[in-house]
């Protein structure tokens, strides 16, 4: 397993490309939503089938670079999970289905709208995604998102959405 | 959130009205940020992968025990060991926390037990870890799936951040033709509009034809939108809603207790505060899309592998051969839909080389069928029966598919693998042409073999 990038700071990594509606279901199957769910158990199962090739290519810091609705269909969070923990610091895609969204932001998984980078990157390029200076370069070129409001970014540069709780819960 | 933005007198949509309330503000402008305190939480098979999440909190108790609703439907009875293992973890843990709510193994789909049981009223805000959590505008309530963390945070914590969502307005016309039904409306919208047409959106539906709908078929149209990409969808409720509800929580005392109503209320005073509760949207609301639909115009649809909005006409399709047809799931497994599928199958037989599945949506589906002679019909003509609950809606359990075959279901998504193995095919409908297409063993209009 290769374990989570840090995407606080720039990280570098090659793109994945892949289509529109990829769902829940072939990102993480159903079949195993109640028999797995810690990151060493559901990160062989990411993206199999859509991919089965992914699980053993991905490196951290890698992103995938994907169409519309991203994510759509179920709520399960290790959609996001087994993406992040394979190492992947990015979705990049026209839009995300609403849960996989928020699911991916608060596992610390960037998920960003920026079609631009959408039309121009393509499958194996090296990139580079900067959270604080809202781009993503590749070579020369540099494509703008959106910034994150600054709660998120707090979220994100807390650790996630659980960590972030512990530590307001334990401040009382 | 400028103050402009907010009036309290300026019209709003249901989604402003619904998430003002759960926020305890008097309004809320579409696109802000607001804390949101549901009237109830849902969790099913997931609770106790959530719960292992809730201890990193280090709490010893849940904050909010009697909002939570926690049902086993998922793969249910447990299919192996592991399922097993979690299903005892679940019980520990409602037993450990007096968790309010709880529905065990055969009691049915989360989201139908919830409807039933007058758990989720009018006007009420349900987050569920529960992608279909929409369903519940169908009762005139705003439901929205949430991730497992997300979940965990709620019980911590009593409340979560929404935001306020863009909405569209449906407008219902004209009545459902024979055979036609609203989840042939719910595919005919998908199909026009896109698996993302209501994207992070409130669906918000009205008009003159929602009082000729019953209501079962009024729950599979508000459950599909959830393919749509909404983040909820909503039926304003009338007086067949609350009276539903009213029957309800009258012979459920303990809930009407929770709820806040009085001993010895009639079913007419029940029905009244229902009413006083329920949330209308403003006429001249702003919506970001309206559309009318005349449901005279549709006709039964189907949905293709593997899109829900890939969607034909059913008299396209009939040289599709299946190997398992399938009743089931919250869209398409209550009782209406037991009734279309009897009215198509008893005295035939489903053909040779052909698999007739049923999973009712609850018990009380499943009593219901039962005491109407349905289910000795429909085991005649050849179909066999699973516990209440979601059967192979996900591909657990009960009637997964093997590579290369092809189903018909009148589950909701028709998603790669969703059902089993990834070269399986899935086809969606209706009731009434899933039931038919069991008899001829190909896809095909219900008209062909009840004529
Ligand atoms: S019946 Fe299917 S869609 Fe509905 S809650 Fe169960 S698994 Fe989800």
């Amino acid at each position: 397993m290769n374990g989570p990038v840090k995407i606080g700071r720039p990280f570098r990594g090659r793109v994945f490309r892949y289509g529109d509606h990829v769902n829940t279901d072939v990102i993480f199957p159903g079949r195993y939503t109640y028999t797995k769910s810690r990151p060493e158990e559901v990160v062989p199962h990411a993206l199999e089938d859509l991919d089965p090739t992914f699980a053993g290519r991905v490196r951290p810091g890698d992103v995938i670079v994907a169409g519309w609705n991203w994510g759509c269909g179920s709520s399960r969070e290790q959609a996001a999970v087994c993406l992040r923990y394979a190492g992947v610091g990015a979705v990049i895609a026209r839009s995300f289905g609403r849960i996989f969204y928020r699911n991916a932001l608060n596992n610390g998984l960037l998920a960003i709208v920026c079609p631009e980078a959408v039309d121009a990157l393509e499958e194996g390029a090296e990139v580079e995604v900067d959270l604080e200076g809202s781009a993503i370069r590749c070579g020369d070129i540099a494509y703008e998102f959106s910034p994150f409001s600054p709660a998120v970014r707090s979220m994100i540069n807390a650790g996630g959405l659980i960590e972030q709780t512990r530590r307001r819960l334990a401040e009382g | 959130m400028t103050e402009a933005g907010r009036p309290a007198d300026m019209a709003r949509t249901f989604a402003q009205k619904a998430l003002a309330r759960a926020a305890g503000e008097v309004a809320v402008a579409v696109g802000e940020i607001v804390d949101a305190r549901p009237d109830i939480a849902l969790s099913h098979d997931n609770t106790a992968p959530i719960a292992e999440i809730w201890r990193q909190f280090g709490q010893d108790r849940v904050v909010i025990p009697e909002r939570m609703a926690v049902t086993l439907d998922h793969a249910v009875p447990a299919p192996t060991v592991r399922h097993a293992r979690n299903h005892a973890e679940v019980r520990a843990f409602v037993a450990e926390q007096g968790i309010g709510h709880f529905f065990e193994v055969g009691r049915g789909i989360c989201h139908q037990v919830l409807s039933e049981e007058a758990i989720v009223l009018p006007g009420d805000l349900v987050l569920g870890s529960d992608s279909h959590t929409p369903h519940f505008g169908w009762l005139g309530a705003f439901g929205a799936g949430v991730g497992r963390s997300e979940m965990a945070v709620l019980w911590a914590t009593g409340e979560l951040w929404l935001r306020v969502p863009e909405s569209i307005r449906i407008r219902l016309e004209g009545t459902l033709g024979e055979w036609v039904t609203t989840k042939d409306v719910a595919l005919t919208l998908i199909g026009d509009l896109g698996a993302d047409g209501a994207l992070y959106r409130s669906v918000e539906f009205d008009g003159r034809a929602i009082a000729g709908l019953s209501l079962d078929s009024r729950a599979a149209l508000v459950n599909m939108m959830a393919e749509m990409g909404a983040k909820n969808a909503y039926m304003a409720p009338d007086e067949d809603v609350f009276r539903y509800l009213a029957g309800r929580l009258l012979t459920r005392p303990g809930r009407r207790k929770s709820r806040g109503s009085e001993p010895g209320e009639t079913s007419g005073k029940v029905a009244d505060r229902l009413r006083e509760r329920a949330l209308y949207p403003d006429a001249c609301a702003e919506y970001v899309a309206e559309h009318v639909l005349d449901l005279s115009s549709v006709q039964p649809r189907v949905a293709c592998p593997h899109q829900v909005d890939d969607t034909v006409g059913v008299c396209e399709l009939e040289s599709v051969r299946i190997d398992q047809a399938f009743i089931g799931t919250c869209t398409n497994g209550r009782l209406e839909d037991l009734g279309a599928v009897h009215r198509v199958m008893a005295g035939r037989r489903a053909a040779p080389g052909t698999r007739m599945v049923i999973v009712p949506a609850s018990s009380e589906v499943w009593n219901e069928a039962l005491a109407r002679g349905w289910v000795a019909d429909l085991a005649a003509a050849g179909a066999v029966f699973g516990t209440p609950g979601c059967g192979p809606c996900m591909g657990n359990h009960l009637g997964v598919l093997a590579p290369g075959e092809v189903c018909i279901s009148s589950a909701n998504r028709n998603f790669q693998g969703r059902m089993g193995d990834r070269g399986a095919e899935i086809y969606l409908a209706s009731p009434a042409v899933v039931a038919a297409s069991a008899i001829a063993g190909r896809i095909v209009h219900p008209r062909e073999v009840t004529e």
